[in-house]
């Protein structure tokens, strides 16, 4: 059976440090935008870190962190609307975007529920110091074209081919996408959710998990597990 | 009639052709400032990305596509309403016909060329048509479009070859011009056959084209997730105000036409009585169709849409969504109910035009900026660039029109004498 790739975030465990959207900028090459172009809107954020704070003063004020990377959708909005193919769910279960092939429609950003499409409005730039660190592993994208998270592909790829030297499937656990790998609180689970025994799949069950907007019909592939009681989903 | 009578007799009609003054090099110098600029500004956006404009997340898209609906609205009064007359043998439509053919045309050569603005890589969009996937609505709208953009163009075409014959015999320093365009015509029994067969089978191909046209235009809205867009009436909706946008688009410009060519001789009040009686169904139409899609989702939306929809009645859209009730129906209801008077169909169809527009932004921008999830929300203004666009587009439709007029006769002299001579019997 193919794997089919999904996430679980526990926002219990989530401290809202950042260090997710951090590593995946890193891991990404995910551009900077600066002050002023993200003020009007051109920041991208494979990962973003929403927070909503409840009341003003301690101790009633509260802080609730929200990560929020690409859905995954199982019936993605996106794919359908490109008029070049230039997106697809792959057979493994991501939404991919093919950079060589988008004209830059963004009909797929428009029409997608969670607003985690992002556009290339200027050419890609990053601080001086920091170009020397970028991934060589991953495209830096053009001016033009759209771009999201797609469970850092590269890792998912390398770490198969390494499986596929010794002849077996990939381990539960061995594989984690950037923000999941440097989670401190280690709020955040990847895995094979075709494999019932995996962490994500036993996660995904628990009484605490939900989708975002699940009434949509977008059968997302990452699951949240609210705040409150404790279960681990066995 | 020989072609010297009738020249001599169609002589208003033809002077425009003939005489070449300085208002006209005025109104082309005018017109073409803005739109030699929008090339300029093309090629700026062209070389900085998208990122000059106004646009970001999320409002990803924005007056490029409000400027795409718009002008592929007008386009459907053209050949829509001059096919539908010619079927219904409404006699008073004949004097517009051929300025809403051209009408049809010119919108439609401006309305797809946002598409083209709108590209994050511009010079790939022939890729829509070299990895075309039909699932997606921009597909059905890329080929509804070349549909449309191909039968309507024939439309004006064929119906102005006895024009173009008589142009030949008229204009001898044109004649490589017309006699190219003439297509042969020598105004034989047979060629006026086939001419009458040719017209008749596009007549009725045009019509479910142009309807299909700003169909799709809406569905590439109606078929999205986004709230207020998703509604099952966006298809006739569009439809209807794509034809009540264009009829006001004609008079506008056979009025333009009329007061400057001198032709009040053909396009005479009664003609613009009936056309104001046909823009007042409209009217009403627009009318209805807006409450209703209101309505419906005032009372039965989720929360999702009640956010986009009071930002329009209520909030931050609420200047330009209660302007354009005003200019599409409270300008222009009461003029075209009391007063189709020549100017009094003016300012209502000028009224109109503007409220299209607003119609067409209040649609896609307020859904666009009051997205799903609330962190998303954001604001879109327009830049210099998206104006100079527009501006550009304006002028170029504008200038169209212009030259057009300067080659060919903006009344079909054939059709106006046959039915000289059929009514005078």
């Amino acid at each position: 059976m193919t794997y089919r790739w999904g996430m679980v975030i526990d926002l219990d465990r989530c401290t809202g440090c950042q260090a997710c959207v951090v590593a995946c900028r890193q891991e990404n090459n995910v551009s900077f935008a600066g002050e002023d172009q993200s003020g009007k809107g051109r920041a991208k954020f494979w990962m973003n870190l929403l927070v909503e704070i409840k009341g003003r003063t301690y101790p009633e004020a509260e802080m609730h962190f929200f990560p929020l990377p690409c859905m995954q959708c199982d019936n993605p909005p996106c794919t359908k609307v490109c008029p070049v193919e230039a997106t697809y769910k792959n057979p493994e279960g991501i939404v991919a975007q093919i950079y060589p092939r988008c004209i830059g429609v963004r009909m797929c950003i428009s029409n997608c529920p969670y607003t985690v499409r992002y556009f290339n409005w200027f050419p890609p730039s990053w601080p001086q110091a920091y170009e020397k660190g970028l991934n060589p592993d991953v495209y830096r994208r053009r001016k033009g074209i759209t771009e999201k998270c797609n469970f850092c592909i590269q890792r998912i790829r390398r770490a198969k081919e390494g499986a596929r030297k010794e002849n077996r499937k990939l381990r539960d656990g061995e594989l984690v996408p950037a923000c999941g790998e440097t989670c401190p609180s280690e709020a955040i689970t990847f895995g094979d959710l075709n494999d019932p025994k995996s962490r994500v799949s036993r996660l995904a069950k628990s009484r605490r998990a939900f989708r975002l907007l699940e009434s949509l019909g977008t059968e997302p592939k990452v699951y949240y597990l609210k705040e409150g009681d404790w279960d681990d989903g066995t | 009639m020989e072609p010297e009578l009738l020249a001599r007799k169609y002589d208003q009609v033809l002077e425009p052709l003939k005489k070449i003054g300085w208002p006209f090099w005025i109104t082309v110098f005018l017109l073409g400032i803005p739109f030699l600029w929008s090339f300029f500004t093309f090629g700026w956006q062209y070389a900085h990305g998208l990122g000059v404009t106004g646009m970001g997340h999320p409002a990803s898209w924005a007056l490029y596509l409000v400027n795409f609906v718009f002008f592929i609205g007008i386009s459907h009064a053209g050949a829509l309403v001059s096919s539908v007359l010619r079927i219904t043998h409404a006699r008073w439509g004949t004097p517009f016909g051929r300025i809403a053919e051209a009408v049809t045309v010119f919108a439609l050569a401006a309305g797809p060329t946002n598409i083209l603005f709108d590209l994050g890589r511009s010079v790939r969009f022939y890729w829509v048509a070299l990895h075309g996937q039909f699932k997606s609505p921009l597909l059905w709208d890329f080929t509804c479009i070349m549909t449309y953009l191909t039968v309507s163009t024939l439309f004006l075409y064929i119906l102005m070859i006895p024009d173009i014959g008589l142009l030949r015999d008229s204009f001898p320093r044109r004649r490589w011009l017309y006699e190219f365009l003439s297509f042969g015509w020598k105004g034989s029994e047979r060629q006026w056959q086939r001419l009458r067969k040719g017209i008749g089978i596009l007549c009725v191909a045009v019509i479910p084209v142009a309807v299909s046209v700003h169909t799709v235009v809406s569905w590439v809205f109606g078929l999205q997730k986004q709230p207020m867009w998703h509604s099952t009436i966006f298809a006739p909706y569009f439809v209807t105000g794509a034809i009540f946008s264009g009829i006001a688009t004609i008079i506008i410009v056979s009025i333009v036409m009329r007061r400057v060519y001198h032709l009040e001789g053909f396009l005479k009040p009664e003609n613009f009585n009936n056309l104001g009686l046909l823009l007042l169904t409209f009217t009403l139409l627009w009318a209805y169709f807006t409450f209703v899609e209101h309505l419906v989702v005032g009372y039965g939306g989720g929360p999702e849409e009640h956010a986009v929809l009071w930002s329009k009645l209520s909030g931050r859209y609420a200047p330009l969504f209660w302007a354009m009730v005003v200019l599409c129906f409270v300008i222009p209801f009461p003029l075209l109910v009391f007063k189709r008077s020549v100017p009094g169909l003016f300012i209502a169809s000028v009224a109109i035009v503007i409220g299209m527009w607003l119609e067409r932004y209040t649609i896609i921008i307020p859904s666009l900026v009051e997205p799903r999830l609330p962190h998303a929300r954001g604001a879109y203004a327009p830049t210099w660039v998206e104006w100079s666009m527009t501006a550009g587009l304006v002028s170029g439709f504008a200038l169209a029109f212009v030259l057009f007029s300067k080659l060919f006769p903006v009344i079909s002299i054939w059709e106006v004498e046959k039915e000289g001579e059929e009514g005078g019997g």
